[in-house]
């Protein structure tokens, strides 16, 4: 069993999440550089991602898209900031455009993952730093369902007027 | 701020795949009004009692609404507790890293013929 917990830090829109993996450093490095593993968890079983560059070299960038139940494609891309292998890993992350390259008018979230060996495996820890709420809106658009921000969107206008 | 425990990433794809349909928002929003019989709400829209009675089974799926039976009625009331959390940005995000560090377990796990 996987033991996980996150920290959420809503002042500096930052989240942590910690877990205990029973595999070596260098197996859970792997899930990150081999692109073949990392589109298997990186998006959501509704929205597989496929990666179609994956540079995992310090300035390497990387291009992946993920397929949405009724065949829309959101896409986006990295950028690796730093590679301590396989200690450490700094990169961000943002949204592209339809032609596959970064969205000129959205700022990638900022992220850092580090892997500690343990004695019965590996601490992984990743940190997701936003911007703002408006790109952690944008952001989260991706991963999910295509009309999530009009979704909330719309939440919020159901509940205002029955929340007296 | 508190920190709630937050949705699961599979009913977080629930909750707006229920909301992706236009008459489904609508008849979340009469329930959040005031609580609905689904004969009622069938009277409301251009679609059989069987069309609009599966509209709210997946709003129900999605925790967004609760249906309870009142003699011969299905009573439909909004379900306020999920609809707060998923206002939760955060909470989201938790929930996608959660379910990731999931996904990378099974795959660490699979070489090893572990049960999954």
């Amino acid at each position: 069993m996987t033991e996980i917990t996150t920290t959420k830090d809503v002042e500096n829109l930052t989240l942590t999440l910690v877990a205990e993996f029973d595999a070596t450093p260098d197996r859970v490095w792997e899930v990150w550089e081999d692109p073949r593993k990392l589109e298997r968890w990186w998006g959501p079983p509704t929205f597989p991602a496929t990666f179609t560059r994956h540079d995992f070299v310090v300035g390497g960038e990387s291009r992946y898209f993920m397929t949405g139940p009724a065949g829309e494609t959101p896409r986006g891309w990295w950028r690796i900031d730093a590679i301590d292998k396989p200690r450490r890993l700094e990169f961000a992350n943002g949204l592209a455009g339809d032609d596959g390259e970064a969205a000129p008018d959205v700022e990638p979230m900022a992220g850092y993952v580090t892997f500690e060996a343990t004695d019965s495996g590996t601490r992984m820890t990743a940190v997701t730093h936003f911007t703002d709420a408006a790109q952690m809106q944008t952001m989260l658009d991706m991963g999910m369902q295509e009309g999530m921000t009009q979704a909330i969107g719309q939440i919020d206008a159901l509940l205002s007027p029955a929340s007296v | 701020m508190v920190v709630d425990r937050g949705l699961a990433e599979d009913e977080i794809d629930r909750i707006f795949g229920a909301l992706a349909d236009p008459t489904r928002r609508d008849i979340l929003g009469r329930s959040i009004r005031h609580e609905q019989s689904v004969s009622a709400l069938a009277r409301q829209y251009a679609m059989s009692f069987a069309a609009v009675q599966k509209h709210v089974a997946v709003l129900e799926r999605a925790t967004l609404v609760r249906k309870e039976r009142r003699g011969r009625e299905q009573i439909v009331h909004a379900n306020r507790a999920t609809l707060g959390k998923a206002a939760t940005l955060l909470d989201n995000y938790e929930q996608l890293w959660i379910q990731r560090a999931k996904r990378i377990a099974d795959i660490l796990a699979k070489p090893k013929g572990e049960p999954t």
